[in-house]
């Protein structure tokens, strides 16, 4: 784990390497300096000795400068350390994210990547920092002073010896009754930022239900085991000081009392064993002792906090993508042809009944097919199966003859533009939305898009033309126009196969029949992929496949279909009561 | 997602608000301190003892310096001068002393535990108090906010807190008490060179402040640089389909770069400059140190007189030494603190960011006009106790009187004008009217406002000009909660809850059935495929109901809205995933469901909206026609060219 954590330091080696090196400097003058203080007093104030005063002065604040510089670059250094390495810990998630499909997001959930990409790798960061400053300084002065006591009277330092196991023992309790809790404490986290971000997306829901109560008693009760969790876990932490001083003040004692004797037998004598000079001594470096410990007590808490965070981000890190480029990637997609071969497919769960069942279809390049289907049949898990948005669980796709599987993914994905039923439109401009289709368009290609996707004259309208600023989701265009938007930014990438999942829905039939026109006549090499509702949507089309229960229940042209399939015909004569009419 | 603006696209004048560099200075807000202080206003007693208990530990460390300062002087030496050693002095004082650290220790344990609870319930307090604010804002806040930015504030926000309360606001109580003990202890030994400490003192809280101020505002950004990647997060996961199918993972990655480029430069900012301001602190002691060696050493050799509260005699060597000593004391506990300085700044700059959402004006209510079931006494309308099936609006009335009026579901609008920015209109003049029991339709091609028109009747929005009135009553005296419960909606965008179907199905009703979810889900023709998932009606569905197919999700909402059995219902777009044979089910049973109520229809779908009393044709936030299917067919105008539109192509 700290391993995987570390990979992430890179460029920010060299100031994770500096921080305790400047810090040890610093330290060194922490040492001096106390030196240089008693002298002055001992020997310049004491003795009324002014020039000595001075000197030592001098040399004091020669030392006080470099103490300040030291700790300055520390401080510099371990920021930059630790934001940096915060910053590639994200840069590295969130790179792993892009790889993930659509089932790794699923499994961790879209709330709980959003805190561990922010709320933990700041845990970490925090820690990191704490780290680089505290973690060398603190030990080293531990056994600078516990040496220095030995030298003195090794026999009573024994105490300190005697104190450490019971500390160390004392801490590890600690730690293994508090870390499964924070463990916990994150995954309510998690839930925590889940209920925020789907009352966020669905507040049209919560007030035209009035159930605002019943949202907040829903965070209040996650915000109350929160509470329960965090209090329980840093109620327990709360040992960790009190123990410190147990042992700290106990050692004091004892060496007090055993001090105590032992400058006695020795008569004071310091050739004979304990004087009272050398017993100041142990009992000044046993409070350095316990400032140290302190410290680290300090870096103590930060660590367990932080080691739950931790493992949520290697957790993160070490996902391996199930969908992944094979090993010898085809570069280029030949053509717009498509095949289903014998393709069974289902989202994982293995209980559930395949969502396609043996499905056989063969598409030739250039043809325009239209898919229609009841609610649920699983028309847009087929067509999502063609850019490789899941994989087959049985059988294979192949776009130009070549298994999805074999071709590189961005090249297939580049060559099937596909509309979502689901659109979204991202913040920011009409033009930066539509460049998402091809980063290089010029400004006449776009608009050429958009006067296919019946676009342009809407765009137009608005106030700052293209460069209209889209609201986060598009909630400022209406659905329609949002629809068009987005089939335009497909059109703009120039794909050899072209998918639109029910991509109409909230556009007029005029402006439908427009768009299917302006596709048929301007890209007529496109293989292009209509999924509606609509029969007069696709009946112009080259194929129509009728999907029923995951399977296809029928295929052929309007003709045909109308002549053969029970399906087709229903939903065709539901949607042209009264005759002549049609919709 | 939502539907906002529909109607001719309003133009969010907000840009984006992160922006490398470009963001205004950002301060804390004023008062920020003195308001987190009152969220801990629940927690006085436990503040008080935890006060007394830093006094406790405060007083044995300070029992433990004498003591040991003593310890050679007052028990080891005399035991040495004695000719056979006696402890007992030396043991009883040992073990007062062992009482008093046990007391310090114990002190220590208990407000380190008592402040866990004080910084966890304060927490815990404000979480739910912003949430609970949250729910009060209008729809527009919802519209111009990120959603990741505002999840931001609920984790990384009042994690700043976190440590702050618990950790840092004892440590900084505790100095406070060392340092003032210690000027005491100055005044007592000298005025004049505890003057000089004063006015260092004050040099040194200026450059502290300097440093801090930095410091701050790039903790500002910082938190504000959070929210912004956070949102980007957001944002990017929410539409990771649309980066997969369009390969945009390289671009999403160079965005992300670039703020997490910008949060990387604020942190850094920030933590430096808080770094740095230990070593300084420290610094700034050693040199008060010696300068005090050097006035000190000269005022004595010049014999100057000495004032303290010990007396006024001439400055001697012994004083000098001691207030050394006590100048070290004084820098000490500053110095220390200095570290937490990071921790609090960092929870000011997250403090005034939950501020900030604390203050965004709620939703305006000044209605009073309420929902109740009602009865019919005698002819009167009666306030019923239980739940009937009839509905009346409760008016209260300046004289003191309250009249009832029956919930028809009567609406209609006069002159209404709107816009969801000041100067940009988006419906004109708009006058409607729907009878009791009607279904009113609206059709127009896209961004005519039909949308926007519903978002009037349920408020989310305000109207600029003109009057909706609902049974006769000025829907502005309706209170918004009672006004929205009377209206059932099922949106364009299907947002489902993380929960079971079930839940899901109760959401406008909490005290339904399952019988009554089921027969809702049936009517919707949804019971077929929700028997089918892995767990039927207690299938748990995540993520927005990931893996329900758009239509199915469509059909869960519908039978939501069937639950709630509201006597006014709007179908926005209900229907436009769902295949028209479905669809045609789903009708059928909506519309036994809603006989006799008011029904609004939206729909680009003809066949869906066929078959409504009234249809009402918008054009550029315009009503241009009004009538039955047959008569706006004869009339042959708008509504005939959008009905027949595909002829007229070919």
């Amino acid at each position: 784990m700290i391993k995987k954590l570390a990979g992430s330091i890179r460029q920010y080696k060299k100031d994770s390497i500096l921080t305790p090196v400047y810090v040890v400097l610093e330290a060194i003058m922490d040492v001096v300096i106390p030196i240089l203080m008693a002298n002055l007093i001992d020997y310049g104030i004491d003795e009324k000795n002014m020039p000595y005063v001075m000197r030592m002065g001098a040399g004091l604040l020669l030392c006080a400068v470099l103490a300040l510089l030291f700790g300055a670059l520390a401080g510099r250094s371990a920021a930059i350390a630790s934001s940096g390495l915060a910053k590639n810990l994200r840069h590295d998630m969130y790179y792993k994210v892009q790889e993930f499909s659509f089932s790794n997001i699923d499994k961790f959930s879209a709330a709980s990547i959003v805190t561990r990409l922010t709320t933990d790798v700041t845990n970490i960061q925090n820690a990191y920092q704490m780290l680089l400053r505290v973690a060398i300084r603190s030990p080293a002065m531990l056994i600078f002073c516990l040496v220095v006591s030995f030298r003195i009277d090794a026999g009573l330092s024994m105490v300190f010896l005697l104190a450490i196991p019971v500390l160390g023992a004392g801490l590890l309790l600690v730690i293994s009754h508090v870390h499964p809790i924070f463990q916990r404490v994150f995954r309510t986290y998690d839930r925590l930022n889940n209920v925020v971000q789907e009352n966020l997306r669905a507040i049209r829901v919560v007030k035209a239900f009035t159930r605002e109560r019943y949202e907040e008693k829903k965070f209040t009760d996650i915000s109350q085991s929160i509470y329960e969790d965090f209090s329980k876990a840093e109620k327990r932490l709360a040992f960790n000081m009190p123990l410190m001083q147990l042992c700290v003040y106990g050692s004091m004692l004892l060496i007090s009392w055993l001090g105590a004797r032992a400058i006695v037998a020795s008569g004071n004598n310091p050739a004979l064993g304990l004087s009272t000079g050398g017993f100041m001594g142990l009992i000044t470096y046993s409070m350095q002792i316990l400032m140290s410990l302190m410290m680290l007590s300090m870096v103590f808490v930060m660590i367990i906090i932080s080691r739950a965070s931790a493992e949520r981000i290697t957790e993160l890190l070490d996902e391996e993508s199930s969908l992944k480029n094979c090993a010898d990637p085809v570069p280029e997609v030949k053509d717009g042809s498509v095949s289903f071969e014998d393709v069974v497919f289902s989202y994982g769960r293995k209980t559930e009944k395949p969502v396609l069942d043996h499905v056989d279809v063969r598409i030739a390049s250039g043809q325009t097919v239209g898919i229609i289907g009841g609610t649920g049949s699983s028309k847009s898990s087929f067509v999502q199966l063609i850019p490789r948005l899941y994989d087959v669980t049985g059988g294979r796709v192949t776009v130009g003859g070549v298994d999805v599987r074999n071709y590189d993914l961005s090249s297939l994905r580049n060559q099937v533009a596909m509309v979502l039923q689901k659109n979204v439109l991202f913040s920011g401009t009409v033009r930066e939305n539509l460049l998402w289709g091809d980063e290089n368009a010029t400004d006449e290609e776009m608009v050429r898009a958009c006067k296919l996707a019946q676009a342009d004259g809407f765009i137009r309208e608005f106030p700052d033309r293209y460069d209209t600023y889209i609201d986060q989701g598009g909630t400022n265009v209406s659905g329609g126009q949002k629809q068009r938007i987005c089939i335009a930014r497909a059109l703009l990438k120039k794909p050899k196969i072209l998918i639109l999942d029910d991509s109409t829905s909230a556009v007029d039939t005029k402006t439908d029949a427009l768009i299917r026109r302006a596709l048929r006549d301007e890209i007529p090499d496109t293989t292009k992929i209509i999924i509606a509702q609509r029969i007069s949507s696709v009946q112009d089309a080259d194929l129509i496949l009728v999907l029923d229960d995951g399977k296809i229940a029928a295929s052929g042209t309007h003709e045909e279909l109308l002549k053969t399939s029970r399906i087709y015909r229903e939903v065709y004569e539901s949607q042209n009561e009264g005759g002549a009419v049609r919709e | 997602m939502s539907l906002r603006t529909k109607g001719v696209p309003s133009v969010s004048k907000t840009p984006p608000k992160t922006a490398e560099g470009k963001t205004p200075v950002r301060r804390f807000r004023p008062g920020t301190v003195k308001r987190l202080f009152s969220y801990m206003s629940d927690y006085k007693i436990q503040i008080v003892l935890v006060v007394a208990c830093i006094l406790l530990s405060a007083a044995a460390n300070a029992a433990s310096s004498l003591f040991i300062q003593r310890l050679i002087d007052d028990y080891i030496a005399p035991i040495l001068l004695e000719k056979s050693p006696v402890f007992t002095g030396l043991l009883r004082a040992i073990f007062l002393m062992a009482c008093i650290y046990l007391a310090g220790i114990l002190a220590t344990l208990f407000y380190n535990r008592v402040m866990v609870v004080v910084a966890q319930g304060t927490l815990k307090k404000i979480r739910d108090k912003m949430f609970h604010h949250m729910q009060t804002l209008p729809v527009r806040y919802f519209d111009t906010h990120s959603f990741g930015d505002t999840m931001s504030r609920y984790t990384n926000d009042i994690d700043t807190l976190r440590q702050m309360i618990s950790q840092s606001m004892p440590q900084l109580f505790a100095a406070l008490v060392n340092v003032t003990a210690v000027f005491l202890a100055m005044l007592y030994l000298s005025f004049e060179l505890t003057a000089f400490v004063v006015v260092f003192t004050f040099l040194i809280l200026m450059v502290v402040r300097k440093i801090a101020g930095k410091s701050s505002v790039f903790f500002m950004r910082q938190q504000d640089s959070l929210g912004d990647v956070n949102g980007y997060i957001e944002e990017m996961i929410n539409g990771q389909k649309v980066v997969k199918v369009f390969c945009h993972e390289e671009k999403a990655e160079e965005a992300f770069d670039r703020k997490n480029g910008e949060l990387c430069y604020c942190s850094t900012q920030a933590n430096q400059y808080g770094n740095v301001l230990m070593p300084v602190l420290f610094s700034m002691g050693y040199m008060l140190y010696v300068l005090l060696a050097v006035v000190g050493g000269a005022l004595a050799l010049a014999g100057v007189q000495n004032f303290g509260m010990a007396g006024i005699g001439v400055l001697t060597i012994g004083t000098i030494a001691s207030f050394l000593t006590l100048s070290r004391a004084f820098v000490n506990p500053i110095g220390q603190v200095s570290q937490q300085i990071n921790l609090v700044i960092m929870a000011l700059a997250g403090a005034s960011r939950i501020f900030d959402l604390m203050d965004e004006e709620s939703e305006a209510d000044n209605g009073y006009v309420t929902l109740v079931n009602a009865k019919i006494e005698n002819g009167e309308i009666r306030e019923a106790g239980e739940r009937t099936d009839l509905w009346a609006w409760k008016h209260p009335h300046r004289d003191g009187t309250t009249t009832y009026t029956r919930l028809t579901g009567d609406i209609r609008f006069f002159d209404v004008d709107f816009g969801y920015e000041d100067n940009k209109t988006v419906l004109h003049n708009v006058t409607l009217y729907a009878e009791p029991g009607q279904k009113v339709a609206f059709v127009g091609s896209t961004g005519a406002g039909k949308t926007t028109i519903t978002n009037l009747i349920n408020r989310f929005y305000d109207i600029a000009d003109g009057k909706i009135r609902y049974d006769n009553i000025n829907i502005n005296k309706i209170k918004k909660a009672d006004l929205r419960r009377s209206l059932g909606m099922v949106l364009q965008d299907v947002h489902l809850f993380t929960g079971t179907v079930l839940e899901n199905l109760r959401y406008g009703k909490l005290d339904a059935t399952d019988e009554e979810c089921i027969a809702a889900a049936r009517l919707a023709n949804a019971d077929g495929f929700i028997r089918m998932l892995p767990d039927g009606y207690n299938t748990v569905l995540e993520g927005d109901g990931g893996g329900l197919s758009q239509g199915q999700k469509q059909l869960i909402s519908i039978a939501r809205a069937a639950v709630a059995d509201p006597p006014v219902m709007i179908l926005d777009e209900a229907t436009s995933s769902i295949d028209t044979r479905t669809e045609a089910i789903v009708q059928k049973g909506m519309d036994a469901l809603m006989k006799g109520r008011t029904v609004f229809v939206i729909a680009h779908r003809l066949s869906t909206v066929r078959n409504a009393d009234v249809i009402m044709v918008l054009e550029h936030g315009r009503i241009v026609e009004r009538g039955s299917h047959e008569k706006l067919m004869q009339d042959k105008g708008r509504y005939y060219q959008l009905y027949t539109g595909a002829f007229e192509l070919e």
